[in-house]
């Protein structure tokens, strides 16, 4: 691949995703793309490049989805979940007594185990859920991997790592050498593509939200203008859930962490729209009730 | 230093094992069989056992049911290592007092995983990147 080529693709990933590629990942773009341009009857990147500048949007789309990272499994980094069910969800559920409503949001669902992890933390908890609605909302710009999730069938390497053996006989069912999660679980995950670059406001207002491990991929600018837009939609006694590698600290001063809970954050109230602590919940169509 | 018993029939999965666990910091011994492995157990307890299914002269359920029996036997952790992947399997191991239970074949990051599960391995240690 040439250096024009690169720049092509870099300029049209940020356009197209937001994700910043820095000068040196050739390797990464031939990785997941000559496997993409073979399929495509092409002999090489140039070649997948010229058909970009075709203007394609069906392989602009491809590109992109192949370029979006999606490596995630069960319970990724234990801590974060740990969290949910040991103060997040008990405060939530004290904070929200009169509604008896929770709506949680993931921001980068991709195949599905982290918004699938949420649903059965939940589902643990019915005892002290029972007769309220929770709504997890999983999102992603890949529609690949949101069909992936829908179907929510893993391999066996999928579910072996960080899912404890008794949540795989409790909530999956065996097909031949795959594993289904119990339709009941799949039914708590509501599916939308999104694009973090363009609004989402339309979803409404959140309790929880996790973002995790997506947002490393933007500039700055971009992560700034993502929280800024996160901490609008979030309620002031909310929860943001970052990755374990990132934080708000010293890009913006909409969220500020908690000081003993490493990965948590909290709206400042500085973001501009309070959020809506009362009445205005968008029309809620799948929620799970439990 | 943590020690691990690796019991499975398979010399080349006993050296596969040994590598893994020797990285996440643990003492190895190995056993060829669950009667070898109940004879070690005897002479002192491991803190944790990778324990095959299918071997001879005493299989792995059968150990598990004998290393339950000893003194301060329902203290090591026993994480299951084998071919056998359906339900029924595991709901017997898990009966029999298994801790934990990996479906052959396995990696690094599987193993980690499932230590990490029982409690043997610090939580603080990512197990990915």
């Amino acid at each position: 691949m040439n250096q024009p080529d690169y720049e092509y693709l870099r300029k049209l990933l940020k356009d197209y995703s937001g994700l910043d590629l820095s000068a040196d990942k050739q390797y990464l773009i031939e990785s997941r793309l000559l496997p993409l341009a073979r399929k495509a009857g092409l002999a090489d990147i140039g070649e997948l490049v010229q058909k970009l500048k075709g203007g394609s949007s069906a392989v602009i789309a491809q590109v992109v989805e192949a370029m979006t990272t999606n490596e995630t499994f069960f319970f990724r980094d234990k801590v974060p979940f740990d969290h949910f069910r040991d103060s997040i969800l008990p405060e939530i559920i004290k904070a929200r007594a009169n509604r008896k409503s929770i709506r949680i949001w993931c921001a980068a669902g991709s195949t599905g185990q982290e918004p699938y992890s949420l649903a059965m933390c939940v589902k643990e908890m019915s005892a002290a859920l029972s007769g309220w609605r929770v709504e997890i909302i999983a999102t992603d710009i890949s529609q690949e991997v949101l069909e992936k999730s829908k179907a929510g069938i893993y391999s066996q390497f999928e579910v072996q790592r960080g899912l404890p053996i008794q949540m795989l006989v409790k909530y999956f069912k065996q097909i031949g050498e795959l594993w289904q999660l119990n339709p009941d679980i799949r039914a708590m995950v509501q599916h939308r593509q999104l694009n973090l670059l363009h609004d989402f406001s339309q979803l409404g207002a959140f309790d929880i939200i996790f973002c995790r491990n997506v947002l490393i991929y933007f500039d700055q600018e971009m992560k700034i203008n993502i929280f800024g837009r996160l901490a609008r939609m979030m309620e002031p006694d909310g929860f943001l859930v970052l990755g374990a590698a990132e934080t708000v600290v010293g890009l913006t001063e909409v969220f500020k962490p908690f000081p003993e809970r490493r990965g948590l954050y909290r709206p400042s109230g500085t973001a501009g729209a309070a959020g809506r602590t009362g009445t205005t919940w968008p029309k809620a169509s799948a929620a799970a009730r439990l | 230093m943590r020690t691990c018993l690796v019991v499975d029939d398979s010399s080349v999965v006993r050296k596969i094992a040994r590598r893994i666990l020797e990285g996440l910091d643990f003492q190895i011994v190995e056993a060829e069989d669950g009667e070898k492995a109940l004879e070690i157990c005897k002479r002192g307890l491991p803190d944790a056992v990778l324990l095959d299914w299918n071997m001879p002269v005493m299989d792995g359920y059968e150990f598990l049911g004998n290393l339950r029996r000893l003194p301060g036997g329902h203290e090591p952790k026993v994480v299951f290592c084998t071919t056998e992947n359906d339900i029924a399997h595991i709901s017997r191991a898990l009966h029999a007092g298994a801790n934990e239970y990996i479906m052959k074949p396995f990696d690094k990051e599987i193993v980690a995983a499932k230590f990490q599960e029982v409690g043997l391995i610090d939580q603080t240690q990512p197990t990915s990147t």
